[in-house]
């Protein structure tokens, strides 16, 4: 007789999320209400897209063990690219984006080289990354902002999708919202019951149903709240949509492929990585190519919602993206952490920024605010799985 | 009444609930070589951390008697302050300091607080270096420049600088050839003819029953019995008769007839160069095959090229200027990384498994997976994961890896069951020549037979099972024929009717005399 299997879900996997909820609502009770409004929560996204971007490429570099240094410069050359070639040499907005993408690339690609093939040091190559962005930047737009920018340009980082508004209690709510946000939780029903249903066809351990009732309730009234007061004032970004199909995409690579698996065998233990037949050199190569990448639609996005390109643009922007990584629970010697963490990480500093600045906080002491989440949220997550061994 | 230097009496320690030590009892005379016997998770290593206070007074119970006073040990520095020093396994050495700030690392010669005093401490570390036999060395070549065997010494001569009454060595001879050993054992006999007491912690049983006085045997957390030179029975069998609680009549299961088929793997004329100096080199014109079915040892003293063998033909991971032909199945193949070799169906898994071999903190499915991930495991670039657990499951049955469950990260394993997921992560790739380096290397008797049993398997399902050694009993236990290695060269062939210690040594002789020629 088979004795049925359960398995609990672990609180820690989730204790980000609640961290992030209760700043929330501690925020909410400052403000009086102010971080909850429509407006508000549709700055949340728009103020963190290119830092939840970022994250998302920095999270393969953390998982790596490395970090990128240089992602604040690459965001700000991309930029200048994309905007010098728009406003100064009228070229269309597509091709523009093109080769600020390209441009980006192949930084991360000069990165990946020097890091995966001549085995020089990542913190190096990027530290020197860093230098060189910053400095292509200045030099392309000769120490000047670049603007403004063509609507159409503007679109992309301030713009919102279609909507379909109606008469709501007073305001007006978008119909085409709604409709997202119906779709995502029959994908967020859908997924949780595939998964029982597969634990149930191979007898795998099961989590207890009131547990799943929980989790799901839970992630369901979050959803909610979000696309409600998101559907309150403009409807969909642009923005959000671009953001949900990179996380989505990332979180795909890493938790269901091999690329990403020998991304965390990798991080794990190099030599043994390598002597399972990882090809470890060409895992590094990607990783920082990658960050390139993301580093320049980054770098699009910004200049789109700053309307403008400048040469200090994206500055300390990898501190950002480092700082989601370790407080989404990644571990900075490598081989753990995950894009969703990453994400929640991005959106518990989104959270504390925003609300530190609604109640009038001095951006000095936004920067100690951060720097002692940054490191209680480690110190927390060293201490926790140091007392589970 | 004996003169009892230490005694430990009644020692109960928890670890969440759970009882690592039992009531333990250990009493070491004066002067003597005690040694502690027991399989892996037996307790042996948390008994001695107890004694040098690195679980602190007041997280067991029971006393500990020393020289006839009870102590209350708070940290390390408290028991070294008494004399107690432990050597761990794994070396607590500096890589790229010098030899004498090796030897007083922590205990630095002073005149001036805090300023080193550099002439005192050259000077006793040559004295200390003296006492290990190392008296030759260079005291100012960083320590890295030694070999393993060479650095167990001077952990020996650290100990002796801090002026030990009691000298505990957990595993010293594990990284050890048989040559080294030796040395060592007759290091640890003069530091006794010197009133040094020392307890040794060893899974080589004829080593011990060679060096020491007295034996201890502990078996989960209780002591089973102590054993005492001249009094009691100190063959291998009777010791190991305590450490498992019943008579391990074979060490090695019987080599039931499996046929011998035809030659799946040969190697012709390889030579491989230092990686980092290309003028030496490291493999001189090996050639060797091995056949389906059969069990191939590579026998030789530490040093002598079986390692850097294996890892040159296993995706050119050692070496450069690499030149030779590998066949497989009679075809000659070309591998150039590790995917190759994959690919052709070579498997090898490293002596060295926690930092080669495993992702310590991933779990069992994971690391089962890792190396047949792209063909076995994923379908277009994405993982199974269903059928990571199940098979893993699979191997877990097969094999008796001892775990909760396969999600289970591999650190928290013993050695044995590391080893065994580890071969399961190999078997997974399904491949026809098994490459296994120290298969059993640190690993209690039981689970080093049953490591024992796969490889048996193995040959029966018609692999080809290269196995490297450097216990040479564990050669003649398993292996069909065996090659020597020395020096980089194949020094000779013996097969299993004419397989013996002495005949592996002589043929080494052989070669070395052939070399002065």
């Amino acid at each position: 007789m088979e004795k049925k299997k359960t398995v609990n879900l672990s609180l820690k996997q989730y204790g980000m999320v609640f961290a992030m909820l209760i700043i929330f609502i501690i925020f909410y009770a400052l403000t009086g209400g102010t971080n909850a409004t429509p407006m508000n929560m549709n700055n949340l996204i728009m103020q963190n897209s290119y830092v939840i971007i970022l994250a998302t490429g920095m999270l393969l570099c953390v998982l790596t063990g490395n970090v990128d240094l240089g992602v604040g410069s690459y965001v700000a050359l991309c930029g200048a690219v994309a905007a010098k070639l728009i406003v100064e040499q009228n070229m269309n907005i597509p091709a523009a984006f093109l080769i600020a993408i390209l441009v980006g690339t192949l930084f991360g690609a000069f990165n990946g080289f020097f890091i995966a093939y001549l085995n020089i040091p990542p913190f190096v190559v990027t530290l020197a990354g860093m230098l060189i962005g910053r400095g292509l930047t200045y030099t392309l737009l000769e120490s000047k902002t670049v603007g403004p920018l063509p609507d159409s340009f503007v679109k992309v980082g301030a713009g919102f999708f279609l909507t379909k508004k109606i008469e709501f209690g007073g305001g007006s709510i978008d119909l085409i919202t709604i409709l997202i946000a119906v779709i995502a939780t029959a994908l967020v029903i859908g997924t949780e019951f595939k998964k029982i249903k597969t634990q149930q066809k191979y007898g795998f351990a099961m989590v207890p149903t009131w547990q799943t009732g929980i989790k799901l309730a839970a992630t369901l009234l979050i959803l909610w709240f979000f696309f409600f007061k998101i559907a309150s004032y403009n409807g969909i970004p642009i923005i959000l949509i671009l953001m949900g199909v990179i996380v989505a995409i990332y979180h795909f690579i890493t938790s269901k492929t091999v690329a990403g698996r020998q991304v965390y065998a990798l991080g794990g233990n190099e030599k043994a990585a390598r002597l399972s037949g990882i090809d470890t050199k060409k895992v590094y190569f990607w990783v920082y190519t990658n960050m390139g990448f993301l580093a320049a639609i980054a770098g699009i996005v910004l200049s789109a919602r700053n309307a403008s390109a400048t040469p200090k643009a994206g500055d300390g922007f990898e501190l950002d993206a480092i700082a989601a990584c370790y407080i989404g629970g990644a571990a900075a010697s490598g081989g753990v952490g995950t894009v969703i963490g990453a994400v929640i990480g991005a959106f518990v500093m989104g959270i504390l920024n925003n609300g530190m600045f609604l109640i009038g906080l001095s951006t000095d002491l936004q920067k100690v605010v951060k720097g002692l989440v940054l490191l209680g949220a480690v110190t927390f997550d060293v201490l926790s799985s140091k007392n589970k061994n | 009444m004996s003169d009892y230097i230490l005694e430990m009496n009644h020692i109960v320690k928890e670890f969440s609930g759970v009882k690592a030590l039992n009531d333990v009892n250990l009493k070491v005379k004066r002067g003597e070589v005690h040694a502690l016997c027991g399989e892996n998770g037996a307790g042996k290593s948390t008994l001695m951390n107890v004694l040098s206070g690195i679980y602190p007074f007041g997280t067991y119970t029971g006393d500990i008697v020393y020289n006839k006073e009870v102590v209350k040990n708070r940290s390390i520095k408290d028991s070294e302050k008494k004399g107690i020093v432990i050597i761990h396994q794994e070396l607590a050495l500096s890589p790229y300091l010098s030899i004498a700030e090796n030897v007083f690392l922590g205990n630095e010669q002073m005149k001036v607080n805090g300023v080193i005093d550099w002439t005192e401490t050259r000077n006793k570390a040559q004295e200390m270096l003296e006492k290990v036999g190392l008296g030759n060395e260079n005291l100012d070549a960083p320590i890295n420049t030694l070999g393993v065997g060479k650095q167990q010494l001077i952990e020996i001569a650290k100990a002796l600088a801090k002026k030990v009454d009691l000298l505990i060595l957990d595993e010293p001879t594990a990284a050890l050839n048989d040559e080294e050993s030796a040395q060592l054992l007759e290091i640890m006999l003069k530091l006794k003819s010197q009133g040094i007491t020392s307890i040794i912690i060893s899974h080589k049983l004829n080593e011990i029953s060679y060096v020491a006085d007295a034996i201890t045997v502990i078996r989960d957390g209780h002591t089973i019995e102590t054993l005492t030179k001249g009094v009691d029975d100190f063959s291998e069998d009777r010791i190991i008769k305590g450490m498992v609680g019943r008579e391990l009549t074979n060490r090695y299961p019987e080599r039931t007839d499996c046929p011998i088929g035809d030659v799946v793997m040969e190697v012709k004329n390889w030579n491989v160069y230092h990686p980092e100096d290309p003028h030496r080199q490291v493999l001189k014109n090996i050639n060797f095959k091995v056949r389906a079915g059969e069990v191939v040892g590579l026998a030789g003293l530490m040093g002598a090229g079986r390692t850097e063998l294996a890892m040159s033909l296993f995706g050119r991971q050692y070496g450069q200027k690499i030149s030779g032909e590998i066949l497989m199945h009679g075809q000659p193949i070309q591998i150039k990384n590790v995917k190759d070799a994959i690919n052709h169906k070579i498997a090898y898994t490293s002596e060295d498994r926690k930092n080669y071999g495993l992702i310590l903190f991933n779990d069992i499915k994971w690391n089962m997976s890792l190396a047949a991930l792209r063909s076995y495991f994923s379908q277009k670039g994405i993982v199974d994961s269903n059928k990571e657990v199940l098979e893993a499951e699979k191997y877990k049955k097969m094999i008796n890896i001892k775990s909760n469950s396969v999600h289970q990260a591999v650190g928290s394993l013993s050695g044995g069951n590391q080893q065994k997921v580890i071969l399961a992560k190999w078997m997974l790739t399904e491949p026809d020549v098994l490459i296994l380096d120290e298969p059993t290397r640190g690993i209690d008797v039981g689970a080093k037979y049953e490591i024992y049993c796969a490889i048996n398997d193995l040959a029966k399902s018609g692999k080809a099972v290269i196995v490297i050694s450097s216990e040479m009993p564990e050669i003649l236990g398993t292996c069909d024929r065996t090659y020597v290695l020395n020096e980089g060269r194949i020094a000779g062939e013996i097969s299993k009717e004419e397989l013996s210690q002495e005949r592996i040594m002589k043929c080494i002789m052989q070669d070395n005399n052939k070399k002065g020629e």
